[in-house]
């Protein structure tokens, strides 16, 4: 677990939700994670592929999602599922775009693509051999996770040169 | 809710803004902040071939462009509106804010770039900026309404 590489993340998620609601937020909870990640609510996966990759994923209750767009509509937003799609995408953009941001700038090239949104009931491909870090954001909205692989693309090729052939 | 005194053009009618974004929740964030700045919204557009054809409909005093949309990218959309309308006036609105990015938007003919999540204080200052950047625009110098709106 590179903490150089989460950080941004983490920092990002938090100061994009405490900006978005203009109201202070909290981080309450901070875990390592090394099983398939379960879903809490709504979850918007966006992977990461370049000098670094690995995915971030956002996940909050449809509740929430309603509570922060209607926050950020400044009127009561009417509930749908199409609603609560379009703010767990918008978010995850905003914690990603902000995230990468501070990574570019620090001489790292990578493709961030579009956020996959998971609602239904089957659990989330692709995070079962990943170490992630998942935090907790208290919100005034609610509670928000964020679930956070990354790792040094030429570190994990070296990795694997290093590793002698089995066969 | 934090107050501003109205952004008004020359002729004392509301700045009119076109809001280019793929998210029509982003979208509604930024005509919320239009409002609360005395604006009028002219049009919307969810991606950068729609925002061409909205921008010659109303030619709008100010552009909100978003910069990653489908179809065709905010900076494109830029490069081909100030091509054809070189006094049009954009800001570019993204969650991507590394310098590559800043400085593509710029150099296509967007005014200033501000980062998502858009804080109202940042946008009404570079509204005032871009809105007084050029003299023998509309709106141009900014007047304020002398009232405060909510």
């Amino acid at each position: 677990m590179r903490m150089e590489l989460i950080q941004p993340f983490i920092n990002a998620a938090d100061a994009v939700f405490a900006e978005s609601l203009q109201a202070p937020t909290k981080i309450v909870d901070l875990e390592m994670d090394q099983e398939a990640y379960r879903r809490k609510g709504v979850a918007a996966l966006i992977a990461i592929k370049g000098d670094i990759e690995g995915r971030v994923i956002l996940d909050l209750s449809p509740e929430v999602a309603l509570k922060v767009a209607s926050q950020l509509a400044g009127t009561e937003v009417v509930a749908s599922e199409q609603v609560v799609r379009e703010t767990v995408c918008e978010m995850a953009n905003m914690v990603i775009g902000n995230s990468v941001t501070l990574l570019n700038d620090q001489g790292f090239h990578f493709k961030v693509f579009p956020p996959e949104i998971h609602m239904e009931e089957t659990g989330l491909a692709g995070s079962a051999d990943t170490e992630a870090l998942v935090i907790c954001i208290e919100t005034p909205c609610g509670n928000v996770y964020v679930n956070i692989a990354m790792h040094y693309l030429h570190r994990r090729r070296k990795e694997r040169n290093t590793v002698p052939a089995l066969d | 809710m934090k107050q501003f005194a109205a952004l008004l053009r020359k002729d004392n009618q509301p700045v009119r803004y076109l809001v280019v974004d793929d998210s029509v929740f982003a979208r509604k964030n930024l005509i919320k902040m239009i409002e609360m700045f005395g604006g009028e919204v002219a049009g919307e557009a969810g991606d950068g071939l729609t925002a061409i054809a909205e921008f010659n409909r109303i030619t709008p005093d100010i552009v909100l462009m978003d910069i990653t949309m489908p179809q065709m990218e905010g900076i494109e959309a830029v490069e081909r509106i100030v091509r054809q309308h070189p006094t049009a006036r954009i800001v570019m609105v993204s969650s991507v804010g590394y310098q590559e990015n800043i400085l593509a938007a710029l150099q296509k003919g967007a005014k200033h770039f501000v980062q998502k999540p858009v804080k109202p204080e940042v946008l009404y200052e570079i509204l005032r900026y871009v809105l007084s950047d050029d003299p023998n625009a509309v709106g141009s110098p900014v007047a304020f309404a002398g009232e405060h709106r909510s």
